[in-house]
């Protein structure tokens, strides 16, 4: 028989959906007021833009194409609409949901409220490390009316092998940008308000690490379909001062439960953990696991390493650590000035983000993979083999050869992130049940 | 008049060293006593290695069914990384005593450390070359990466290379590309004693075999060409733009084994013009020179995008610009399945060539190419691109 635990709702759960919900709506109604907005990846540096004023809204691509995936006709519609204009079905699944937003002129809140038209941002700004972000953002601001775009190239290898020369290449870029973003805004950049937003980036995504950290409890205190709504803020907006409170306070309530057993499922009898985004319209996948299993998702290398900071590889390049990044203040430095700031900003995303180390080499991904199964006691691993992104689809296979050669049980299944056309749910069920019968789990209901 | 163009026994020897290319890096090992690195992606600056008495070869696939790459690689990754990959787990490369990626696309990528961890190797190297090669601050970056790339190629082989070395290889490499070029301005005549098969032929070769031995054979293919007899009728003249594509069956099939006259004026791909359009400039920092040549260089899509001051992509200038001069009639764009960059361009791509009024066809080729599929599309697009000629 599965174990007991007790189970209670998040007390912050709310503050991160209203949060979540009221961005959007930020975005839709800034030029009300005058204010900036600007679109660009959820890996952009944030923090920068942020020197423009306290009134620059952001939207990222990645968050919004899952929200248009989890609204399964809307995303159909805009799927479609890409694919008539000659768009490849293989592309990214985000982008293609957010292309097609583009080409129907409309935009969906968190709500599924679909409001027209799709709000048009001042520039575009994004990184660049997949193949896909920067012609992203050039095609959607050529769709919207020649937005201007910028993109930095972060394409300088992982963060172990980081160099003066390669933080300086992205320093500069950075620098350039604060320029082109002036020219266009025609506003005056604040080094103040950009020294605050760094700040706030680092607190967010080392807190969000530590949060996660906690997860290696029995039983686990959170489960990863509530984490892919708890991390959203740090794709959304993680450079905001809210979002990085928001984190501490979600910080000191999981610690809590910690202390006093807190489960996040009340029979957690297996533990186990997957690698990529999931298919956002089929996150009862999840939810199937835990209510027929007693199966509780830890985490991912995708949840913890898309924007969570974590000290990573070791100079050797041998062993992942998965502990906490420290911020400017836990390392001891003092940002004062533009340069110091970009600087910092540059170095902390280059060095500390688990999702800009392993694009580089499958052996980073297998010893960051293991280390994880075994610094949070899992059991087996279950993949998503997910079309809809080539980067996280990358060494996926390699890093399942890898853990099976370790002993590690895994299960695949085939999806798409963002395009709900391309997902078979009773298959998934069987492969599901098949796996965790060779496990010999049984069913919570057969116990 | 001259010999009959499509006799010319530069044409068969293009052919003959790709066919046996596997053959000619064996020799070359043999006779050279030097090292042979195969390389994934045109960005390797290839100038290096050949300083440091290394033959580049570069890896491509055979066109043939496989089914061993599928445990390591996911099936939505391009069949041109598949079709390289299975090369290097059935043993085709067996001789290579290196491999080396200069950072292009996420699909070679995998590749690159597959192989590097699946195919034993005496050295690997994998460069950090910049993706944004259109920002101000790329070639800089990437001359460090070359400093480093310079020195790991010495430790290996054993070598110094000298300034001396670095010139003569640049010298070797300008030439070969002044050479095709020059071959190229023989595809602007209204009957270009060249077909798009043998040009294709020619770029590729370049890549397989040492550049001094094909300079030889360029020049007098040069001598031969300027009162070559054309004994085909030229027809339509098309341009092909798209991913890399090696694939000779389906110029052949275009060429010449279709209903209506077609020939290919232009290749806008990595196993054409992309390739060696552009030469190293020389100045007195030698790295700094080839590192603005591969910045500076007809971009990959993976690597064009706006930046600081330039807003658009700068290879649609470049087609722009040889649509014009090779007096292009129609497009066929060219599209390797699953090959991202490319398909991150089409939708811009054919608005370009909508603008340019240049009629164009899309065709999405895999492994192995479907070329009774094919014939059918692209007679039908040489059918209606000759309608204006049929009615007016």
């Amino acid at each position: 028989m599965a174990k007991e635990f007790k189970v209670e709702p998040l007390k912050v759960w709310n503050d991160f959906k209203k949060y979540r919900e009221q961005y959007y709506r930020d975005y839709l109604e800034a030029k009300d007021n005058g204010a900036v907005r600007w679109a660009g990846s959820a890996w952009a540096f944030d923090a920068v833009p942020a020197g423009l004023g306290e009134d620059v809204y952001p939207l990222t691509g990645e968050p919004y194409g899952a929200t248009v995936a989890f609204f399964k006709d809307f995303s159909r519609r805009a799927l479609e609409k890409a694919e008539r204009a000659g768009v490849p079905r293989d592309l990214c699944g985000y982008l293609r949901n957010y292309w097609g937003s583009i080409m129907m002129d409309k935009y969906v809140l968190t709500d599924g409220t679909e409001v027209e038209p799709f709000p048009k941002p001042d520039f575009n700004y994004t990184i660049h490390i997949c193949c896909t972000h920067a012609k992203w953002y050039h095609r959607a601001g050529e769709l919207e009316g020649d937005v201007p775009t910028y993109a930095v190239d972060i394409s300088v290898g992982p963060g172990y092998l980081l160099d003066d020369r390669k933080i300086n290449y992205v320093v500069r870029q950075l620098e350039d940008s604060i320029k082109w973003m002036e020219q266009i805004t025609g506003r005056e950049y604040d080094d103040e308000l950009l020294i605050k937003a760094v700040l706030a980036e680092a607190d967010s995504m080392s807190t969000w690490a530590k949060i996660c950290k906690l997860n290696q409890n029995i039983p686990a205190p959170l489960e990863e379909k509530s984490m892919f709504t708890l991390y959203a803020l740090l794709v959304l907006h993680r450079a905001d001062p809210r979002v990085a409170e928001l984190y501490n306070k979600l910080y000191e309530e999981t610690q809590d439960r910690v202390k006093r057993g807190i489960g996040a499922i009340n029979n957690e009898q297996f533990r186990f953990l997957t690698d990529n985004p999931p298919p956002w319209a089929f996150l009862n996948v999840y939810r199937y696991l835990e209510k027929e299993y007693g199966a509780v998702s830890l985490g991912s290398v995708y949840t913890f390493g898309l924007e969570g900071a974590w000290l990573g590889m070791d100079e050797k390049g041998e062993t992942w650590r998965w502990e906490p990044a420290p911020t400017p203040e836990e390392a001891g430095v003092e940002i004062s000035n533009r340069e110091d700031a970009l600087r910092w900003t540059a170095e902390f995303n280059l060095r500390y983000r688990p999702g800009w180390q392993h694009p580089y080499s499958h052996k980073i991904r297998k010893i960051e993979t293991l280390q994880m199964i075994k610094d949070w006691k899992a059991d087996a691993m279950i993949m998503h083999l997910n079309r809809g992104c080539e980067l996280w689809a990358m060494s996926e296979l390699e890093v399942r050869d890898y853990l099976v050669k370790h002993n590690i049980p895994v299960a695949t299944y085939e999806g798409n992130m963002a395009d709900p056309r391309e997902f078979d749910e009773a298959r998934t069920w069987n492969v599901i049940d098949s796996f965790m019968e060779s496990l010999g789990i049984k069913k919570l209901s057969k116990q | 008049m001259g010999k009959k163009a499509e006799e010319l026994p530069q044409y068969k020897q293009f052919a003959e060293w790709i066919e046996n290319r596997h053959d000619y890096a064996k020799k070359w090992q043999q006779n050279n006593g030097g090292k042979v690195v195969g390389y994934l992606c045109t960005y390797v600056p290839e100038e290096i290695l050949y300083a440091g008495g290394v033959l580049p070869v570069r890896i491509l696939g055979s066109h043939e069914p496989e089914s061993i790459t599928r445990p390591y690689l996911h099936d939505m990754y391009c069949p041109f990384c598949h079709d390289c990959l299975a090369q290097g787990l059935e043993g085709r490369f067996d001789y290579l005593d290196g491999i080396m990626l200069a950072q292009s696309c996420l699909h070679l990528r995998q590749v690159f450390f597959t192989w590097e961890e699946r195919v034993p190797v005496d050295w690997s190297y994998y460069m950090h070359f910049p993706h944004g090669v259109n920002n101000n601050h790329a070639a800089e970056y990437l001359k460090g990466e070359l400093e480093k790339f310079k020195v790991a190629v010495e430790e290996w082989t054993g070598t110094t290379i000298t300034n001396k070395e670095l010139d003569d290889a640049i010298e070797v490499y300008n030439k070969n590309r002044q050479l095709m070029k020059q071959v190229y301005e023989f595809r602007k005549l209204e009957n270009p004693p060249i077909t798009g098969l043998h040009a294709m032929e020619m770029v590729i070769s370049s890549q397989m075999v040492d550049k001094k031995e094909h300079n030889e054979v360029l020049e007098s293919l040069l001598e031969d060409l300027k009162d070559a007899e054309v004994d085909r009728d030229t027809g339509t003249r098309l341009m092909i733009i798209g991913s890399e594509d090696d694939d000779r069956e389906f110029f052949k099939m275009v060429e010449y084994e279709q209903n209506y006259s077609a020939t290919f004026v232009f290749e806008e791909h990595c196993t054409g013009a992309r390739y060696f359009w552009d030469e190293v400039r020389p100045e007195e920092d030698r790295l700094m020179a080839i590192a603005k040549r591969y910045v500076n260089r007809v971009p990959c899509p993976a690597k064009d995008w706006p930046t600081y001051g330039f807003y658009g992509r700068r290879r649609f200038n470049w087609i722009e610009k040889w649509v014009k001069e090779f007096n292009v009639d129609g497009a066929i764009i060219m599209q390797q399945k699953f090959c991202d960059p490319h398909e991150l361009d089409i939708p811009s791509l054919r608005e370009l060539l909508d603008n340019l009024n240049i009629p164009h066809l899309f065709l999405e080729f895999d492994i192995t190419v479907p070329v009774g599929q094919f014939r059918t599309r692209v007679e039908a697009f040489l059918e209606s691109i000759g309608e204006d000629d049929l009615f007016f």
